[in-house]
């Protein structure tokens, strides 16, 4: 396997609208702060990819018109997943590992602004069965943490705790569209309320891989990814055991999370009650630090959250501030897909 | 900075999907009262049943006829039911593992209040009076306090089964085509082409949208082009579009306007079909009411040599 390492990494300020943006509008500045923080240009780039739904927006093939924010003329070597962008991650690193390129931009956007991103997200469930009733991803996420209540997992004080915790570790987030004391609010669908659910808003993230000797090049402290993998869960919700995540347990282990503590999570769980569910699947104690920027419940640019996940994680590595941090990402209604990765600075390997 | 402009925007499909054996029984007998699962091969029930084993992907049609009556296993009280949702009075989403199933479907409770509803209540099957072999089908599911149902083989054999269900989606948006692309659209309102200039390689686009595809920078510099221009290639077209009154044949066409460094596309007028050439000399004609120009017309100068708009073919 070939060493692979996040040298940079950049975010929009997220918020809740955008109007005065297309998407490559909104895109294009993180683009260019991870050019630059690299040094490199796009003509540099080995492979790009990319991560977004159209489905967002309204905007039919939004990600070629992304493109445009790149460079990608005279052509380039590059793929879009309609995922969130941690996935076209894992795809650059499985580019990088076949040899093919040495280096790769991967990037992701979301403005959820122009739409109504509860019913929109009814689109990705099962057509025949699911879809019809149009159950809004608040609705499904709302059934889990009412299983996780009744399992004793959890109650609507420990959630409360969750949201009020994340938005307090976001005030030292300058991006978070969310952050400081934020009102438990109403129920949105019982026993969700308002603070239990992610903020909607636009955003956009762009990450630098780079293998070996090139990512040493790039950046001071490079954030190795010593293991990635991900997995899914059936598509039908009454056939999940919802309280686990058995998924998210079985890339941890393949990524190799248990073969030695990490010191910072970085979950991506967009209502309170999921991290639950994953701080459970993932066995992480009071002595790691998770989310200590915000957590989706700060900021959500639904598909590129995922992929922040993995920034923020490997920016605390570049700024010393974490040696071994997991950075875990999902897909799909009630944590149906997740991906888990392991970052390393090289201190903790000497 | 011009206002930013924005417009709703429906976008609406009627999905047609053909059903495979199992969801065809299972959607077919909820037209006719009677809910099918479909047995694993390690004897599970699967209620609502799939084609093929969720853990080992064996394929899978071993039917079983359930309950319509069963216990919810999880449920979240709605008080704002939303547009295309089953019930339009505050409702709970349920998952309700039915008599004789061993897996749990996702549908909605019609209850009072979320004091009336409890993991582990007694529902049944509320149908639908009108059916067509849809998950719809079931109105809803209501409280019921009578005794449990049984299982029993079905053969899932139905009188003219359904094979495929049409299933519209409509999102509805409010669209803003972001900076490069209203200025642009500002423009048109006052018949004026407004492209943007590459600061880099110092090409101009028409109409811009907002970024270099070649540099990846910005584009940040209103350039005003045209308003004649060169049509750099074009096709005749034969097919009468719907709702659009317009004789065929007639010429679309990629014209390169003065001053800009790519080609828009729009209809030629005022020159018979078969007399239209790569190089003839264009202007726009507005119309009334319009934004974009109705058409393109010859200006009468001289043919533009080849060379002068090779670049943009």
């Amino acid at each position: 396997m070939r060493d692979v390492a996040i040298v940079a990494f950049a975010q929009t300020d997220h918020l809740r609208r955008t109007d005065e943006l297309s998407e490559v509008e909104m895109l294009m500045p993180v683009l260019h702060q991870v050019l630059d923080a690299t040094g490199l240009r796009t003509s540099d780039i080995g492979f790009t990819c990319s991560g977004s739904s159209d489905y967002l927006a309204g905007r039919a093939f939004s990600f070629t018109m992304a493109l445009d924010g790149v460079g990608a003329h005279p052509p380039i070597s590059e793929s879009h997943v309609e995922m969130d962008g941690a996935w076209a991650l894992y795809e650059a690193w499985v580019k990088i590992q076949t040899g093919e390129a040495d280096t790769a931009l991967v990037y992701a956007y979301g403005k959820s602004s122009p739409g109504q991103v509860r019913d929109v997200l009814t689109r990705q469930l099962d057509p025949y069965y699911t879809a019809p009733l149009w159950p809004d991803s608040i609705a499904l996420a709302a059934l889990q943490a009412q299983a996780l209540i009744d399992a004793g997992d959890t109650d609507e004080t420990a959630l409360a705790a969750v949201a009020a915790r994340s938005r307090a570790d976001a005030a030292d987030n300058p991006h978070a569209q969310l952050s400081g004391p934020v009102p438990a609010g109403d129920y949105l669908v019982q026993p969700l309320r308002t603070g239990d659910c992610p903020p909607v808003g636009d955003g956009a993230a762009a990450v630098i891989l780079a293998a070996g000797d090139t990512a040493r090049a790039l950046c001071d402290r490079p954030a190795w990814i010593r293991g990635i993998d991900h997995r899914i869960e059936a598509h039908g919700l009454g056939v999940r055991e919802l309280t686990e995540s058995p998924s998210t347990r079985l890339a941890a282990e393949r990524a190799g999370v248990f073969e030695r503590p990490v010191d910072t999570a970085e979950l991506h769980a967009p209502f309170s009650s999921q991290q639950v569910v994953l701080r459970k699947a993932l066995g992480l104690g009071d002595e790691v630090r998770v989310n200590p920027s915000g957590g989706a419940l700060a900021a959500n640019p639904v598909m590129a959250a995922g992929l922040i996940r993995l920034g923020e994680a490997a920016a605390r590595i570049h700024r010393g501030e974490s040696d071994r941090a997991l950075a875990h990402a999902t897909s799909g209604p009630c944590l149906q897909q997740n991906l888990v990765a392991v970052l390393e600075g090289e201190s903790a390997h000497a | 900075m011009p206002d930013i402009l924005s417009a709703p925007l429906v976008v609406e499909f009627p999905f047609t999907r053909s059903l495979g054996p199992v969801q065809s029984a299972f959607l077919t007998g909820l037209r006719e009262r009677t809910v099918l699962g479909v047995r694993t091969g390690d004897g599970k029930v699967l209620v609502p049943p799939v084609e093929y084993d969720p853990v080992t992907a064996e394929e899978i049609q071993d039917l079983v006829e359930v309950a319509a009556t069963g216990t919810v296993t999880t449920w979240a009280w709605n008080p704002h039911p939303r547009r295309d949702q089953p019930l339009d009075t505050p409702f709970a989403w349920v998952l309700v593992r039915l008599d004789g199933a061993d897996t749990a479907l996702l549908h909605v409770l019609d209850a009072p209040g979320p004091d009336a509803v409890h993991t582990g209540m007694r529902v049944r099957v509320r149908w639908a009076g009108t059916r067509t072999g849809a998950i719809t089908d079931i109105a809803c599911f209501e409280p019921y306090e009578g005794e449990p149902g049984g299982s029993a083989p079905h053969d899932g054999e139905f009188a003219d089964p359904v094979t495929g269900i049409v299933t519209p989606a409509r999102l509805d948006y409010t669209y803003s085509p972001g900076r490069a692309q209203s200025a642009y659209l500002e423009a048109l309102a006052g018949r004026r082409v407004v492209g943007e200039r590459c600061p880099s390689c110092l090409k101009v686009y028409v109409p811009p949208r907002g970024a270099c595809p070649t540099c990846g920078v910005a584009t940040d510099e209103r350039v005003e082009v045209g308003p004649r221009g060169t049509v750099t290639t074009f096709c005749v077209v034969n097919i009468k579009a719907k709702n659009l009154d317009i004789e065929v044949p007639y010429v679309y066409a990629h014209i390169a306007l003065d001053g800009a460094d790519l080609a828009l596309h729009a209809r030629i007028g005022g020159i018979p079909y078969d007399q239209v050439r790569m190089g003839l000399r264009v202007e726009p004609v507005w119309s009334e009411g319009n934004r974009h120009p109705d058409h393109y017309r010859p200006t009468g100068e001289p043919d533009a040599d080849y060379d002068a708009y090779k670049e943009l073919v």
